[in-house]
């Protein structure tokens, strides 16, 4: 018998495996607020939390939930909250608060239909410019897309590993598709875990000054432990003192919390090729779009058409120098997506050839057929 | 300096941002009189933004300087991830009362084992004197040119209505009872409330009491501060010491703790 080399794999909908992902990622604390499409990653937290010794709670509304995940990942929890487009919009201030404070800390957005109100019920991929640009002022949050509920367990993992490396809220952009799809998942045993570095003893330790060592990134820990931490939304000194009023220090600050998740983006993007190396049309998509796009692009070549596809894992920061690379002897590019056109612009953006954007609205999804005809379409 | 001073400010933060005359600065000085009491090491802090929630700033311990009207909902993270402390939060009437009210009702309904001291003014100060849920009716600030045509909050009647366990006024003029009453809130298991009447004479001072002397509002405030039970109060008054306490209702539990309990 050989049976422990076998992994354990269960049927689950991506909302669920986004739990499994987090608890396995060492996640301690969940506060949330319930909305479609996203209520069942709360309902499964509730009930699986207080068994590993993780505090759940459900907050008065969505303002509440992150900033109680700010306190919490103060407190050293490893927090995270889930929401939707509605719910995200109100959390937007606080994600500010936490880029600014390098607080780690992750969030769900199970995609549905906006603006407003918009379409509870049914997926789009149009918060990926909130997820980027969703809190007022200059700073670089980290934005994952999951395509599947496997990719929603394994993102939601790499998540709090990179919140804790990179000291910033993470974002993890699903869709109602993705999240209400159940499929297998693999659960694995003992997935890679990083923690937030604690300042090594007898330092000088300033919780706001970038480490060198780190790649920029400040040591984080000993909140409570009489280190006398100061912590300010203002901009600020290495220990927390305003500096509002002072230009060039401010400028600094904003600087360097940009430039750790920029001078970094080799190490936090993740995408998958397909196909790309003699490619003559390339197709760009993320998410549950991606996996459309993949069988469109398995088609196309089949008919003999030099098609592929280029998935991003990562969203934000921006893959420019790959997706350049990839692209670099491409007739023509192809974003599928389920909003008006955005990603088009970015990666319009980094190319020279002109990007063709394939949007969709309304909640539907894009069919095979579809981008393949706008494949073969020259 | 002062001996407590010395021990207790973050001297790299002074001065303080509070005006010449301004309450909050004896609400400090009674603030660390209480720590001093109790322990440092016991305390973990969170404000909002506003005058009031440079507070803690100025003191030396851990604080989360929070958003505007979100001290509580940090605080209430804060507490979850770190029973053992004793979590305070300062915050004002504009902070705690309008942009962050929801929060306080909330906490209060939860008896969730917190304090909250938010400090009185009348007025949004900082951003140069607009009328709060503080400004009594007619009150005239630069958002209320013709008089406040609003009433203002109770704040200690909301708190006591919302579920708060433990809920005290007090004012700017009584630092010594200050020190008490923040003695007793701490120590209390649930959530409490107090609230500090303050004097800004910058804003509410010249704007809605026509007297910028810090020394005239001081007066007012002992005038109006009534801490007899039942006695009658004048449209402008109103009842300070601790006005509500419930020790047996239980404090906020988490689930965990229910099952532990259960089994």
């Amino acid at each position: 018998m050989n049976m422990q080399t076998r992994p354990k794999a269960i049927v689950i909908q991506g909302n669920q495996a986004c739990v499994e992902g987090a608890l396995l990622a060492g996640c301690t604390f969940f506060a949330g607020y319930p909305i479609t499409p996203a209520t069942e990653v709360a309902e499964v937290m509730a009930e699986k939390m207080p068994n590993t010794n993780a505090v759940f709670i459900q907050m008065e509304d969505e303002l509440a939930s992150m900033n109680a995940l700010i306190g919490a990942s103060w407190g050293g929890a490893k927090a995270m909250t889930a929401t939707s487009g509605p719910g995200y919009s109100l959390m937007q201030e606080a994600i500010g608060y936490a880029a600014i404070t390098e607080t780690p800390c992750v969030i769900i957005n199970v995609m549905r239909g906006g603006p407003s109100t918009g379409q509870p019920t049914m997926t789009s991929q149009q918060d990926v410019y909130q997820a980027k640009y969703g809190s007022h002022g200059d700073y670089e949050p980290i934005v994952l897309v999951p395509s599947s509920a496997q990719e929603a367990l394994d993102l939601t993992i790499r998540a709090f590993n990179l919140s804790e490396k990179y000291l910033v809220p993470v974002s993890v952009l699903t869709d109602e598709v993705v999240g209400h799809t159940r499929e297998r998942v693999v659960i694995p045993d003992a997935p890679d875990v990083y923690n937030r570095i604690a300042p090594p003893e007898g330092i000088d330790y300033k919780p706001f000054k970038g480490v060198d060592e780190l790649g920029g990134v400040p040591y984080r820990g000993g909140f409570g432990e009489g280190h006398n931490i100061c912590v300010d939304g203002q901009t600020h000194d290495g220990i927390g003192m305003r500096i509002g009023h002072l230009m060039e220090p401010s400028g600094n600050l904003v600087k360097r919390i940009m430039d750790k998740i920029n001078n970094n983006i080799d190490d936090i993007s993740d995408y998958e090729l397909k196909c790309t190396e003699d490619a003559e049309v390339i197709v760009l998509s993320y998410g549950s779009t991606a996996r459309v796009a993949l069988r469109s692009v398995i088609d196309a070549r089949e008919k003999g058409i030099k098609a592929g596809l280029i998935k991003l894992k990562t969203l934000f920061p921006f893959p420019d120098e790959m997706i350049r690379e990839e692209t670099n002897k491409a007739v023509r590019i192809l974003v599928p997506e389920c909003n008006a056109g955005k990603i088009c612009n970015e990666v319009q953006r980094v190319v020279n050839i002109e990007v063709e954007s394939l949007p969709k609205f309304g909640g539907a999804m894009h069919v095979p057929a579809e981008i393949l005809s706008a494949i073969e379409r020259s | 300096m002062n001996p407590l001073a010395e021990k207790y400010l973050r001297k790299e933060a002074l001065p303080t941002i509070f005006c010449p005359g301004c309450g909050h600065g004896s609400v400090l000085n009674a603030t660390i009189r209480m720590i001093d009491k109790i322990g440092i090491e016991d305390f973990l802090f969170v404000s909002g933004i506003g005058c009031s929630s440079w507070l803690p700033v100025f003191i030396k311990a851990d604080v989360i300087h929070s958003l505007h009207g979100r001290s509580i909902a940090v605080a209430t993270g804060l507490k979850l991830a770190r029973p053992e402390k004793k979590i305070v939060v300062f915050n004002g009437d504009g902070d705690c009362l309008a942009i962050g009210g929801n929060h306080l009702i909330h906490a209060a309904r939860r008896n969730l084992d917190i304090t909250v001291v938010t400090l009185n003014n009348y007025i949004y100060g900082m951003t140069g004197g607009q009328m709060s849920p503080g400004t009594p009716t007619g009150g005239k600030t630069k958002t209320s040119p013709y008089g406040n045509n609003e009433k203002p909050f109770d704040a200690v009647t909301l708190a006591i209505g919302a579920g708060a366990t433990f809920v005290a006024r007090e004012t700017a003029a009584s630092p010594v009872k200050i020190t008490k009453t923040l003695t007793k809130a701490v120590a209390h298991n649930g959530f409490s409330f107090v609230e500090v009447m303050s004097q800004c004479p910058t804003q509410a001072g010249r704007n809605i009491f026509g007297k910028a002397a810090p020394s005239d509002l001081f007066n007012i405030l002992k005038e109006n501060a009534v801490s007899k039970k039942g006695a009658e109060l004048t449209s402008s008054q109103f009842r300070t010491g601790v006005l509500h306490h419930d020790e047996k209702k239980t404090a906020f539990r988490t689930v965990n703790e229910l099952l532990k309990t259960e089994a």
